[in-house]
């Protein structure tokens, strides 16, 4: 296991800073500080809530004060790795709802998009403006070693989490404002703006003038409602649900007390299922009657545009490599996790012989849900969990168990190493953008590789050094 | 600005402003009962803590015994009764968190830092061995949060709709103050120098927290007449129906500006206003102050409906 603070009992560059001044506090002042974080936390009211656990849709999401630390070098190649693969996503989704041009050279087999629920007939041919349909891809990389960085998953519908990097980046600065004035840490805050900027160059064909920007949410009982309501407040942009938008006359608007007012373009934060029940789900009151039309005739632009997930679906997920190849012509500089499509007879029967060692997932699951890590499960969880693969193989996917890196966490015993991801936002419109940070989620318990908020996860603050 | 987040602004002030008279009543009831009971020892004083508070009924549905430990239990913690002090911070902050993006971090600190500490069981035990200790708390949280208010919102029409919330509700509260306890204001029954009675009117005022101001303007004259005048017609006095529809009328004179439009609900306000600023005390009290304040309160409720209806709350 690689650890990102420690390498042959020596502390690694990146953090040498950090651990010097740790030692220079002491354990003391440190505990201190963490009962500071939560109350702040609670205060802002900064929270995260479960689905199907019921009780309190205000939980918090516990916050490790330790960061990570990339170096410039780091990031750099993450940089690039991430910008490239949200450019080949985004030309992926522009082909596939027009000539298919990678189904035809057979590089993607046809069935695997058509077939798939998150492929949207209803948008096959309409040109989104700048031909982009995911504006803010969310790439999961884990790293197992110094220079060994993989791609988990993509997301492109919606990927929540931004919130917390820019809200962690505040809590420290208030908590160790010595430590940001001695190092040099990349700002994360310009992040909001960026978003701004990328969704008003989105505008859709109609919009005359200064875009009407407006953030789609489906209501304070949602998870990620504070997320929604942060970007809102930070691009100064209204908060609106699906009740307060109405079409008329092929054209959005939302009921003021001035009475309607025009709106251009929508960052929706719900499914694509509730957006229109005309066109998806009709039991849907999240969204807005009449919308995919208004959206059709080019009257506004919705981001992410509808469909957009057929691109982050973990079964495509095994194919994004070839799409930089083919798209791009370059080869990709972040790798995929190797991954066994048990569809396929071969990989399947490999999964089912090795299923103690491997990490199974549901093609169409998200959030850490329904998935089988081998190593941490018993035998019979893994038989039935067998049985499941048998029932539907198409259902499913396999990857190694990843020796995922960690970082130094407190824990309950003190400071003690715990496996992370990352997850940074790379935003597309007018131009790729990519804010220097991302979220950085952590396994809290000891061992444990599943860092999904959802299930005990964590997150940290997370530090670019500027060259 | 959307018509669901002004819906919510003004609820959300009504809420706040409504607790806060909850813990002014609760404070009257507490200052009567510390008062050797008059007659036959038959004690009212929660029974018309309870009438002002709208609460009679749901109170009494419960078959509760009439005593301060049930009376404020019900007013401050019981969560059946939708008035009650823990549930009127509820839907404030409920309100506040369905439109972060309307209110300052101040503000929403005030609201959520409120609610987090009532829900807390030492408030419970305050309120039990501290009443007025409690109620200061309360109070306290109110002004915090307008003092939040104040000093941190933009001056747009969502602070006219936080205004006209915390106006509405304020005459509100005002006028069901003084419709219950009409009687010991009425000019027929006063009997000078009784002690008794000379409390309840003071008690009156302190619900109003205004015993002080009171001082200052009318010096030691508790005559009925001036307390019903200074809580009805006194234009200086904070809570009097006068000040309260001033302001909404200047609220919504200043929404018809920035809007470019006027409705029927600002002559509405003017009308109201009209009445209280050509008032008269005499005329009031032979024309029946009980008939004087329910007109008032309906036309409040009016009011309420129209702001809602011109301003399209609940959809257009």
């Amino acid at each position: 296991m690689f650890n990102e603070m420690e390498m042959n009992g020596q502390v690694r560059e990146p953090y040498r800073a950090l651990v010097d001044w740790m030692d220079a506090t002491g354990p003391e002042i440190l505990a201190q500080k963490r009962l500071e974080a939560e109350t702040l936390f609670r205060k802002i009211g900064i929270t995260f809530a479960v689905y199907g656990e019921g009780g309190d849709p205000e939980r918090l999401i516990p916050f490790d004060l330790i960061p990570r630390i990339f170096t410039a070098s780091e990031w750099r190649k993450l940089e690039r790795g991430v910008k490239q693969r949200a450019r080949a996503l985004n030309t992926f989704l522009y082909d596939v709802y027009h000539n298919a041009e990678i189904i035809r050279a057979g590089v993607v087999p046809a069935d695997l998009v058509y077939k798939n629920a998150a492929f949207e007939p209803a948008v096959i041919g309409i040109d989104p403006p700048r031909r982009v349909y995911s504006h803010i891809v969310g790439v999961d990389v884990v790293r197992v070693g110094p220079d060994e960085f993989y791609v988990l998953e993509d997301n492109c519908r919606t990927p929540s989490g931004v919130s917390y990097m820019l809200e962690n980046r505040e809590i420290m600065m208030r908590m160790f404002p010595e430590l940001f004035s001695k190092l040099r840490i990349e700002p994360v805050d310009s992040y909001p703006d960026q978003l701004l900027k990328t969704l008003k160059s989105i505008a859709p064909a109609k919009c005359e003038g200064d875009p009407n920007i407006v953030v789609l949410t489906p209501g304070a009982m949602n998870s990620a409602y504070y997320e929604h309501s942060f970007l809102a407040d930070q691009m100064g942009v209204e908060l609106v649900e699906g009740q307060d938008l109405f079409v008329s006359e092929g054209r959005v608007y939302m009921r003021t007390t001035r009475g309607p007012e025009r709106v251009d373009v929508i960052y929706r934060r719900i499914d694509d299922a509730f957006i229109d029940p005309l066109c998806f789900r009709p039991d849907s009151v999240l969204g807005v009657p009449g919308l995919m039309n208004v959206y059709r005739s080019g009257g506004v632009a919705i981001c992410s545009a509808p469909g957009a997930g057929v691109a982050d679906d973990k079964a495509i997920y095994t194919y994004v490599p070839d799409m930089i190849r083919f798209y791009l012509g370059q080869e990709p500089i972040l790798n995929n996790v190797p991954t066994w499509k048990c569809a396929r007879a071969d990989d399947l029967k490999y999964v089912l012989e090795h299923l103690p060692e491997l990490v199974v997932k549901e093609v169409h699951g998200s959030g850490g849900y329904g998935m089988l890590v081998g190593p941490a499960s018993t035998k019979e969880e893994c038989a039935t969990y067998a049985e499941r693969i048998k029932a539907n193989p198409s259902d499913f996917i396999a990857q190694p168990t990843l020796a995922l890196s960690a970082c130094p966490t407190f824990v309950e015993s003190g400071i003690a190493p715990r496996h992370v991801d990352f997850r940074p936002f790379c935003l597309v419109g007018d131009d790729i953008r990519l804010t220097p940070g991302g979220l950085t989620r952590v396994a809290l318990r000891d061992g444990s590789l599943v860092v999904n908020s959802s299930q005990g996860g964590g997150v940290k603050d997370t530090w670019i050094m500027a060259e | 600005m959307l018509s669901r987040t002004a819906e919510n602004l003004f609820w959300l002030s009504r809420y706040v402003e409504r607790a806060e008279n909850m813990a002014r009543l609760l404070e009257m009831g507490y200052r009567m009962a510390l008062m050797p009971a008059a007659g036959n020892g038959n004690r009212s004083e929660w029974r018309s803590v309870l009438s002002a508070a709208g609460c009679a009924e749901g109170f009494d549905s419960d078959n509760t015994e009439l005593s301060q430990a049930t009376v404020s239990d019900y007013l401050i913690f019981n969560r059946d009764n939708p008035s009650s002090i823990i549930n009127c911070f509820e839907y404030a902050r409920a309100n506040a968190r369905a439109m972060r993006t309307a209110i300052t971090q101040e503000m929403w600190e005030a609201l959520n830092g409120a609610l987090m500490e009532l829900r807390r069981t030492a408030m419970r035990n305050l309120a039990k061995t501290d009443l007025p200790g409690f109620i200061d708390w309360v109070k306290s949280q109110g002004a915090l949060f307008r003092g939040a208010t104040d000093s941190t919102i933009l001056r747009n029409d969502g602070y006219d709709f936080i205004r006209l919330g915390t106006f509405l509700e304020r005459a509100d509260n005002t006028a069901r103050l003084l419709d219950v306890k009409y009687y010991v204001l009425l000019p027929e029954t006063s009997m000078v120098g009784d002690g008794v009675d000379n409390y309840q009117w003071t008690t009156v005022l302190r619900a109003a927290s205004s015993m002080r101001a009171f001082h200052w303007v009318y010096r030691d004259d508790y005559s009925p007449w001036r307390i019903a005048h200074f809580l009805i017609l006194n234009p200086f006095s904070p809570r009097s129906l006068a000040h309260c529809t001033e302001n909404i009328t200047s609220h919504l004179e200043r929404l018809a500006r920035q809007y470019g439009r006027r409705h029927a609900v600002h002559s509405m306000a003017v009308d109201t206003y009209a009445i209280l600023n050509h008032g008269d005390m005499d005329e009031i009290f032979s024309r029946g102050l009980h008939e004087f304040l329910s007109d008032c309160l309906q036309r409040y409720r009016a009011l309420s409906e129209a702001i809602a209806e011109t301003y399209y709350f609940g959809g257009q």
